[in-house]
């Protein structure tokens, strides 16, 4: 009976493993490769620290796996008498402790890269794309009207869309994130990026995508009874697509069909050159 | 209170038998730690399934989202057919949390074996201050009142609480935010001043208890493990329960009206916000500083839901080992360090909170450290283990499974202390099958290890092994098949709370799997029967216990079973530590009880 035990505490581990090990093949992994430089720098760590932890795992349950084993073909009529061992103590308090610094240090440079505001990077900082205002229960996007830079107070000319974030593929874009009530939370899992939305403070936050792609952005703090349905999508497309993306929300937003001294000029010439 | 001085405490023993108390005074208003612990099991054991029938629910919208819940639906969601409503969903993992931490996990382990065990581990006749003791277990009730009341305002506008145990503002602060913060809010938060209240007398009492009332001889370096356990956790609930206590004050006078007049404070909600069409709020206050005082209270909750228990299980495994335990003052250092560690840990909760990103960095470095303590404690009981003549019995069983569930909870936990890796597992079902393993996997089986091993100090008769194996099989088998998919699905991006995530296309393919931990749960749920069965049916029909079956060490086993009022016949006198298992000092037997006087006299077990 007891070495039944033995093995039924030996199977649930090796279970583990097993679905762990046949987990990407179906489909019970990541949604797909990280579609971002940081996101794919987050997968990176995060296989690093499971090599790691998969070894830890696998070490402490052969350990424990073997004492069990042992103590229950245990004969002789008294069990082993020892208190301890200071050198046992020793090793087992260093090593993990160097593993776990070395795991702690290792992570930072990507975290400043991501959080740190002096380690954006310029080319995002110096025109924010967007400004996402999460609210119950929906995303309200707000771009400036093309060729002006985001400020933080709405501006008469300002676009906007719901649900809908585009944005250009390629490079470092950043968006300023805030919120209309209570908290939500910014995520796209396919570019590995989530961000609290905090009613009060404005944050920028700035990823990129490797792609042109459509991801999926969704609320991932608790923001009330539709928080399962703050379904949006980031869309990220070359420039000349974005540029003309940008310059179709001006004309719906803004073009009544009649040409008035307000309309840009650059406008007015597009609308001549589609009435032709 | 009594003193440790034999004299003395001889003469208070006379002057309790001299009257009896009654019924009332003896059972029920009870003063006495063991009555008094007993009650403290049995509460949350029936909260334990009340708990899990909660969870079942939620298990049950994620398997077939939207379908009418079988047994209970009928009964429960009435209103929408015997289907969740995503409003009722938030509900249902609200009041599984509250249920299941404030008035299961934290009861059962300071109040049933704390109560139960510390005066008699350490050779008292009972607390320090007894009727103090009393009225912790009676301030459980009106927090189980509260909880209840506020879940029972489901059905009209107002319905049960519905921000997440974790009761973040704005959503909690602003009556209009969601359907459950109106009065059932404010009646949750009624009710965790008084789980604050009942557990903050309880530490009160067993610091001074350990402190003051322990026998001639039992030194701190002679304290059991469950003591120190127990100690650490009650300095620990002293001084981080005080800061929920306030912010949950504050969170008060941000929502109520009192005397047709709002208080109306602005602690946590910043101006000019519009939630859901209600008058703009005026404002001045933050948000994150909730979170703040939340986790520094509630990170530190996770050491008082396990501290206990990693004691207690260190107890259990020398026993059944029949060995001394491995390093013995590096367990009572690295129990102090995960508790010392945990005072600056709470920023782990809020890596993407939107605070400092500088202070993420050191949340990290410290969140990282407390994995130190806990893998030295790791290796310390495996150490313990290697050696030992092991009784592979329900005792043992539960211990393993503790052992071997908190180790996967602690690696797990390696992954949402990396701050970059925690971007995207925060939220996530990760989380939920980290915090599982950890409270679920380590505590309730330690804690379900910890009713067999006392029961037949507390009622005087043995549970059933047979009954206590099959529950452990289906409990643990049920678990693990429960909570190690959530490792997947969290590595697959499904996020927590999610009344509907399938709703989400990447999300679509991972139903069956969750029909599967469904399923699951619900095997482990009824098993859970066996353990009432067990539980009450031994009360009655268990075989008798001698005052020491397990052939222990400790003070509490030279006691009676069940000990009578004032436990010990005489004071007892501590020689030696509580692990000296298969000492060379003894021939015949391999248990030197802390009170033996060597050379030992016509050894009687």
């Amino acid at each position: 009976m007891a070495k039944s035990w033995c093995i039924f505490f030996i199977f649930w581990p090796t279970l583990a493993l097993a679905v762990c090990w046949m987990a990407p093949a179906w489909g019970w992994w990541f949604p797909g490769d990280a579609a971002s430089t940081l996101g794919a720098r987050i997968d990176d760590l995060f296989y690093l620290i499971l090599i790691i932890v998969s070894v830890v795992f696998v070490g402490t349950h052969v350990g424990l796996a073997y004492v069990l084993w042992r103590g229950s073909s245990f004969n002789e009529p008294k069990a082993l008498f020892t208190h301890g061992s200071h050198n046992l103590e020793v090793i087992w308090t260093i090593v993990p402790s160097g593993i776990l610094l070395f795991i702690a240090l290792y992570q930072m440079d990507v975290w400043a890269d991501y959080r740190v505001q002096s380690a954006f990077p310029p080319e995002a900082v110096r025109a924010p794309v967007a400004e996402v205002t999460a609210r119950q229960f929906e995303w309200r996007i707000r771009y400036p009207a093309p060729g002006k830079t985001l400020q933080l107070t709405p501006q008469p000319d300002d676009l906007y869309t719901v649900n809908d974030l585009h944005i250009p593929v390629g490079r470092p874009v950043m968006i300023q994130l805030r919120s209309d009530d209570v908290q939500h939370s910014f995520f796209v899992p396919m570019l590995r990026v989530k961000q609290d939305a905090v009613p009060g403070l404005v944050i920028p936050i700035w990823f990129d995508s490797v792609r042109s792609d459509t991801y999926e952005l969704l609320c991932a703090e608790l923001c009330g009874w539709g928080h399962y349905k703050m379904k949006a999508r980031v869309v990220a497309q070359s420039d000349a697509n974005f540029k003309s993306y940008l310059a179709e929300l001006h004309r719906e937003q803004f073009d009544d069909g009649v040409p008035s001294a307000a309309t840009e000029s650059s406008e007015a010439a597009e609308t001549a050159s589609k009435s032709e | 209170m009594s003193v440790a001085h034999p004299a003395l405490a001889d003469h208070s023993h006379e002057a309790h038998g001299h009257h009896d108390p009654g019924f009332v005074r003896k059972y029920i208003f009870s003063t006495d730690h063991k009555v008094i612990g007993i009650q403290f099991l049995a509460t949350p054991l029936l909260m334990l399934m009340v708990g899990g029938a909660l969870a079942l629910g939620v298990r049950w919208q994620l398997a077939f989202p939207w379908q009418a819940m079988p047994i209970l639906g009928s009964g429960l969601f009435a209103a929408e057919g015997g289907q969740i409503s995503p409003e009722t969903y938030t509900m249902l993992f609200t009041m599984h949390a509250s249920v299941m931490i404030f008035l299961v996990i934290i009861p059962v382990l300071a109040g049933a074996f704390g109560n139960f065990l510390i005066p008699l581990m350490i050779g008292a006749d009972d607390m320090a201050f007894p009727t103090l003791n009393m009225l912790s277990y009676w301030f459980m009730w009106p927090a189980i009142f509260f909880f209840g009341a506020s879940f029972a305002t489901a059905g009209g506008p107002n319905a049960g609480p519905a921000a997440g145990w974790t009761s973040y503002p704005v959503l909690s602060a602003i009556p209009d935010a969601a359907p459950g913060s109106g009065p059932a809010q404010t009646l949750w938060l009624f009710g965790l001043t008084f789980v604050g209240v009942s557990s903050m007398m309880g530490s009160v009492n067993y610091m001074t208890t350990i402190i003051n009332m322990r026998a001639p001889g039992m030194t701190l370096f002679r304290m059991p493990m469950t003591i120190w356990g127990m100690f650490i956790t009650a300095i620990l609930q002293a001084f981080a329960l005080p800061v929920l206590t306030a912010a949950g004050f504050m969170q008060l006078f941000d929502r109520v009206r009192l005397f047709g007049m709002g208080i109306h404070t602005c602690f946590f909600v910043p101006a000019g916000l519009i939630v859901n069409n209600a008058d703009p709020t005026v404002g001045g206050g933050h948000p994150l500083l909730w979170q703040h005082q939340f986790w520094f209270y509630s990170h530190s909750a996770v050491s008082i839901m396990l501290l206990p228990v990693m004691g207690m299980v260190s107890d259990m495994l020398t026993t059944m080992c029949r060995k001394p335990l491995f390093g013995y003052k590096p367990m009572v250092y690295s129990l102090a360090a995960i508790a010392g560690l945990g005072f600056i840990v709470w920023g782990h909760h809020m890596f993407t909170s939107g605070m400092n990103p500088a202070l993420g960095m050191t949340f990290m470095i410290s969140t990282m450290m407390i994995a130190l303590p806990s893998a030295v404690k790791v290796f310390n009981w495996i150490g313990t283990i290697w050696g030992g003549k092991v009784q592979f019995n329900t005792v043992m069983l539960n211990c393993v499974a503790f052992i071997s569930m908190f180790i996967v909870g602690g690696l797990s936990g390696i992954f949402m202390a990396a701050v970059p890796v925690d971007i995207y597992f925060h939220d996530t079902y990760f989380i939920v099958a980290h915090f599982h393993y950890v409270l679920f996997g380590a505590t309730l089986f330690g804690v379900f290890g910890g009713i067999q091993y006392w029961f037949p100090k507390m009622f005087g008769r043995m549970m059933s092994e047979t009954l206590g194996k099959i529950h452990f099989f289906l409990s643990f088998a049920g678990f693990n098949c429960t909570f190690f998919p959530m490792h997947l699905l969290g590595i697959a991006g499904m996020p927590r709370r999610y009344a509907d995530p399938y709703l989400h296309p990447y999300l679509e393919h991972l139903l069956p799997m969750n029909q599967f931990m469904t399923i699951s749960a619900i095997v482990m749920g009824f098993a859970q029967f066996l353990l009432l069965i067990n539980f009450f049916g031994s009360i009655f029909w268990g075989k008798k216990a001698s005052r020491n079956p397990w052939n222990a060490n400790g003070l509490e086993w030279v006691a009676p079973s069940p000990p009578p009022h004032g436990n010990f016949e005489s004071v007892p006198v501590v020689h030696r530590g509580p692990y000296e298992y298969s000492s060379p000092l003894v021939d015949d037997r391999d248990y030197l009880m802390q009170t033996d006087v060597l050379p030992l006299k016509g050894a009687e077990a």
